[in-house]
């Protein structure tokens, strides 16, 4: 069997695991059948909960295989895991740095785990230091490296001797653009030089579509499997590109087409455009369509893998539901129609958020250096840049948490560090990771952050039902909030961030390691609560979600790099206006020539 | 002001879910107070009972049987060998198997009939210097006994001045009596310390610190939500310790209800103010559980528990002021056994109103000023 080639053969295979908490059985993985030709590089892709890593971790030889077989380089999982273990490297989702040990000494521990010799060790060392660069960072302390840097310094681990697989669990989430470039040619080099096979789960669809093979995945089934290119097909004739002809954020466009459920996939602003996908039903000239496009051009394109992927998504969806998909469309935009009109006129020119030279010194570490920009009423304004760039810093000052060095800041008329508590209502926040009490239910989770809101009685009942309602939380009110999937983890946040109804929310990395379905959904929330006057600040690593953004600014190294809306960005990035928008291209382009000046102003300090 | 009161009232609320609605946890709480209270009740114990001792009787008289035999019937002591000669002595106490030995010189009787100072030799294995000192006072007690019934019988003139010693408050000298007490306070102490050592440090680490202080809490509210519930459960265990001491060991409480438990909460305070101090500087959880261990054992040591205070070098015991429970020990004693009221032991409260009113805003102003 192994002749043809196929690293990993999987067949009938079924998993299931008993809840302790309820006593049920959940059933984690049903049916799965794969074929993976060695020296190939497959994706598993998926919502959360589809059994992307449980599957990784069967073919790790890491839980017995109870239904069904599972053979890896020709061996039998069942038989023989540790002979699996032996040659395939597993990296999962949190590997297991040892923070106070420097890069060198997690190598070597690494290399003494897998009984490496010290031969191999020397050449191994040098290659892996090659692709990964860190071989100037030796001597630093793991937990002192940006959380790029890390993720590298995890896969050379992983990669201390030479597997015959690879596997991959979500390696990219929480890393910046450049450092997922990186990420990645690491692993195409691999792949080509040593013949590796590599199998990676991942939530990033434009990273699946550079892998030979996709299965998408979906609540413990393969929906689909091919290549990208066969999987967009299921797109095929239905992707189009709407231009706007007024000066309007390309999001209201696109919040009118995700309302016309009943004809439109899906619709994301892409380049400064809408993209969105029709049903097999509805024509692109239909006149209710041409309506909601209200003019707007309409050109058809070819399809992503991402529109193939929303197009199997939404057929599973209302295949199960039996009615237009809820999980999506559900959101009340009731506020988004009605909202604009609320708030329109003198108010959006109100200035909520000034930050004027601000610095913020860590001893002689500068993480944020003089910062200047200012936010209106009802903007949605984007913080991007690398790991490390300063945009957690410059956000955790906003929001009062940190103090600035020096230079101003008002957030709402205050600055949140130095004024009355009271000044605190105005504002909402949802942290990067999940931080509400875990072993709280979703129910009193919301009653105490309501009452931390002076909330009480009659309206902490009514904002509680309002919000569970808003983000789908019924029949989650007694689950232990450390217990919801991540997926609604982030709706509970949400929920709990503008249980008081802020005028300023503040959203750290919403999105990071959520999957494609889940940050539609999100974004569908933000706009309508922008348009319904709610002002947004937010850090992001995905760079296409800065087209959600009305402006952004890019920080590198704790410096304001770029301010503007994306269109405006795309400008300083030195593309031409009316060329379609790349917010990743414009990001890494913006990113790459500050730091080749600074290592000039460097060099010429240095000769001076 | 209701307002106030409310938010207070919700993070207690909130606290309190946190700390109890995990079954496992309120076991913690609860059972390691209740085995402890029964185990220092019964093991933690200087009394002496059942001491082992030799005779080297060389009179051989009418005498000192009788004087050996007021030692058995005291029920403290009981004979484990008789030696025949003075070698075998050494013999009986380094291998451990007499606490003491008795020696009767051979003219023992005689002198005492010729109205003679008489020498009676006790050797005693000092090695375990509380159960020898006890033992001693044992012997001399008898023996003074003796000595005044001697003079009675024998004529001798009037009885020569005794020492007559009395004990108050623990008449028998029961430990028991004197250690119950202080553990309705150290008890609680331990638990009270690592309860609120963790609690923000723990809020820190998962992140939900921030979300709190995003709120329009002040930090002042929020040191107050975060002490009430330890405080809370710190006087249940300490009502629990208190059951146990007055219902099944019945040691007697002379003091009234209200001076003791008016008492444990001042001590409560102080206690959570070095326990949230502790929380506030630490960067996680970890480090939270390190200082509070670090502290809880030399607290526990220079609290007068097991040695008396002024039994310790001077520098040390200007360090005992910052130390809570050796004044909570001393307070809920004197309430306790002696029954005095807290205006008897206001320089008790004094020490602790202080360290509480240090610790406390300190704790508050860390919480937005340590920067992790």
């Amino acid at each position: 069997m192994n002749a043809a080639g196929s690293a990993v053969q999987v067949q009938g295979l079924h998993k299931q695991f008993l809840d302790k908490e309820s006593g049920r059985t959940i059933v984690a993985l049903r049916d799965i059948n794969l074929a993976i030709p060695a020296g190939t590089i497959s994706a598993f892709v998926g919502p959360d909960g589809a059994g992307k890593t449980t599957l990784l971790r069967l073919l790790a030889g890491l839980l017995r295989v109870e239904t069904g077989s599972i053979e890896v380089l020709g061996v039998d999982a069942k038989r023989d895991p540790q002979q699996i273990q032996d040659r395939i490297s597993y990296m999962p989702q949190r590997f297991g740095l040892y923070e106070d040990l420097s890069v060198q000494e997690n190598l070597d521990l690494y290399a003494d785990l897998h009984g490496v010799g010290a031969q191999a060790r020397v050449e191994r060392y040098a290659r892996l230091m090659e692709m990964t660069g860190l071989a100037k960072f030796t001597e630093r302390p793991a937990g002192k490296l940006s959380g790029g840097m890390k993720q590298k310094l995890g896969l050379a681990c992983t990669l201390v001797r030479s597997p015959e697989l690879l596997l991959l669990d979500e390696p990219t989430v929480g890393v910046d653009p450049l450092s997922r470039v990186e990420l990645w040619e690491i692993v195409e080099q691999l792949r080509h030089d040593e013949h590796l096979t590599v199998i990676i789960s991942t939530a990033y669809l434009d990273e699946a579509e550079r892998c030979a093979q996709v299965y998408v995945m979906h609540e413990g089934e393969v929906l689909a499997h091919g290549t990208p290119q066969a999987l967009s097909d299921h797109a095929r004739g239905r992707c189009f590109m709407a231009r706007s002809p007024s000066k309007q954020p390309s999001r209201l466009l696109q919040s009118r087409l995700l309302d016309a459920d009943d004809m439109v996939i899906d619709a994301v602003p892409q380049g400064g455009d809408v993209r969105f996908i029709l049903n097999e039903q509805t024509q692109s000239d239909a006149l209710c369509l041409r309506k909601i496009l209200d003019g707007a051009r309409v050109e058809e394109v070819s399809p992503r893998l991402e529109d193939g992927f929303m197009v199997l998504m939404r057929a599973k969806l209302h295949h199960d539901k039996g009615e237009t998909d809820a999980s999506l469309a559900a959101v009340s935009l009731s506020k988004s129609v009605t909202g604009a009109d609320a708030c329109g006129g003198a108010a959006r020119d109100e200035v909520m958020i000034e930050v004027r030279d601000l610095v913020r010194k860590f001893g002689d570490f500068i993480a944020v250096n003089s910062t200047s920009f200012a936010v209106r009423r009802g903007e949605i304004f984007g913080l991007l840049g690398p790991n490390g760039a300063g945009k957690t810093t410059t956000f955790r000052m906003l929001c009062g948490l940190l103090p600035a060095t020096s230079g101003f800041l008002q957030v709402a008329g205050v600055n949140l560090r130095t004024a009355r508590a009271n000044a605190r209502r105005r504002i909402g926040y949802v942290s990067q990771k999940f931080s509400l009490y875990g072993n709280l239910s979703v129910k009193e989770n919301l009653e105490f952050f309501g009452g931390a809101y002076g909330l009480r009685g009659q309206r902490l009942r009514q904002r509680i039902a309002t919000v569970t309602e808003q983000f789908e939380l019924h029949g989650l009110e007694r689950t232990p909030s450390g217990h919801l999937p991540g997926g609604f983890k982030q709706r509970l946040a949400m929920a709990v961030g503008l249980l008081h109804e802020p005028d300023i929310l503040f959203l750290d990395e919403p999105t990071s390691g959520t999957d494609p379905l889940a940050r539609r959904e999100f974004w569908r929330r933000i706009t309508a609560l922008a348009n319904a006057g709610v002002t947004v600040i937010i850090t992001t690593h995905f760079l296409d979600e800065a087209e959600y953004c009305d402006r952004i600014v890019i920080q590198d190294a704790g410096e304001l790099k770029a301010l503007g809306t994306p269109r405006e960005v795309w400008v300083q990035a030195g593309h031409s206006a009316t060329s379609p928008l790349n917010m990743e291209k414009a990001f890494i382009d913006i990113v790459n020539q500050a730091r080749q000046s600074a290592q000039r102003n460097d060099k010429e300090v240095a000769s001076a | 002001m209701f307002a106030l009161l409310h938010r207070i009232f919700i993070l207690c609320r909130k606290e309190l879910l946190a700390i109890l609605k995990d079954p496992s946890s309120r076991i913690v709480l609860i059972m390691p107070v209740f085995i402890q209270s029964f185990l220092f009740g019964y093991a933690a114990t200087y009394d002496l009972t059942n001491a082992p001792y030799a005779v080297l009787d060389q009179s051989r008289s009418a005498v000192s049987t009788e004087l050996i035999s007021k030692l058995e019937s005291s029920g403290v002591f009981h004979r484990v060998a008789n030696l025949t000669s003075e070698h075998e002595i050494a013999e009986a106490i380094d291998s451990g198997e007499a606490l003491l030995v008795l020696q009767f010189g051979p003219s023992f009787a005689e002198d005492l009939y010729a109205g003679k100072e008489v020498d009676l030799q006790v050797i005693l294995d000092a090695r375990n210097s509380n159960s020898a000192g006890s033992a001693a006072a044992y012997i001399n007690a008898i023996v003074a006994s003796f000595n005044q019934q001697w003079r009675q019988s024998h004529g001798g003139g009037a009885p020569a001045l005794s020492i007559e010693a009395r004990s108050w408050y623990n008449p028998n000298l029961e430990t028991r009596w004197y250690f119950m007490p202080s553990m309705i306070a150290s008890l609680a102490f331990l638990q009270t310390l690592m309860l609120t050592a963790l609690s923000v440090a723990r809020e820190r680490e998962q992140g939900t610190f921030d979300q709190l202080l995003v709120t329009p809490m002040s930090p002042a509210e929020i040191m107050i939500g975060k002490a009430v519930p330890p405080i809370m459960i710190g006087l249940v265990q300490s009502t629990i310790v208190m059951m146990v001491t007055l219902h099944w060991f019945h040691v007697p409480m002379a003091g009234s209800f209200i001076s003791l438990y008016l008492g444990l909460i001042f001590f409560m305070i102080s206690c959570v103010g070095v326990g949230l101090a502790i929380s506030a500087l630490s960067a996680n959880m970890q480090q939270a559980m390190f200082y509070a261990f670090m502290l809880s054992m030399p607290l526990m040591l220079l609290s007068g528990l097991a040695t008396p205070v002024r039994n310790m070098p001077m520098p040390i015991q200007i360090l005992t002021y910052a130390n809570p429970l050796r004044f909570a020990i001393d307070l809920i004693q004197r309430v306790y056994l002696e029954g005095v009221s807290l205006m008897t032991v206001w320089h008790d409260l004094v020490p602790l109103f202080v360290i509480a009113a240090l610790t406390l805003p300190w704790a508050a102003w860390l919480f937005r000023h340590r920067l992790v």
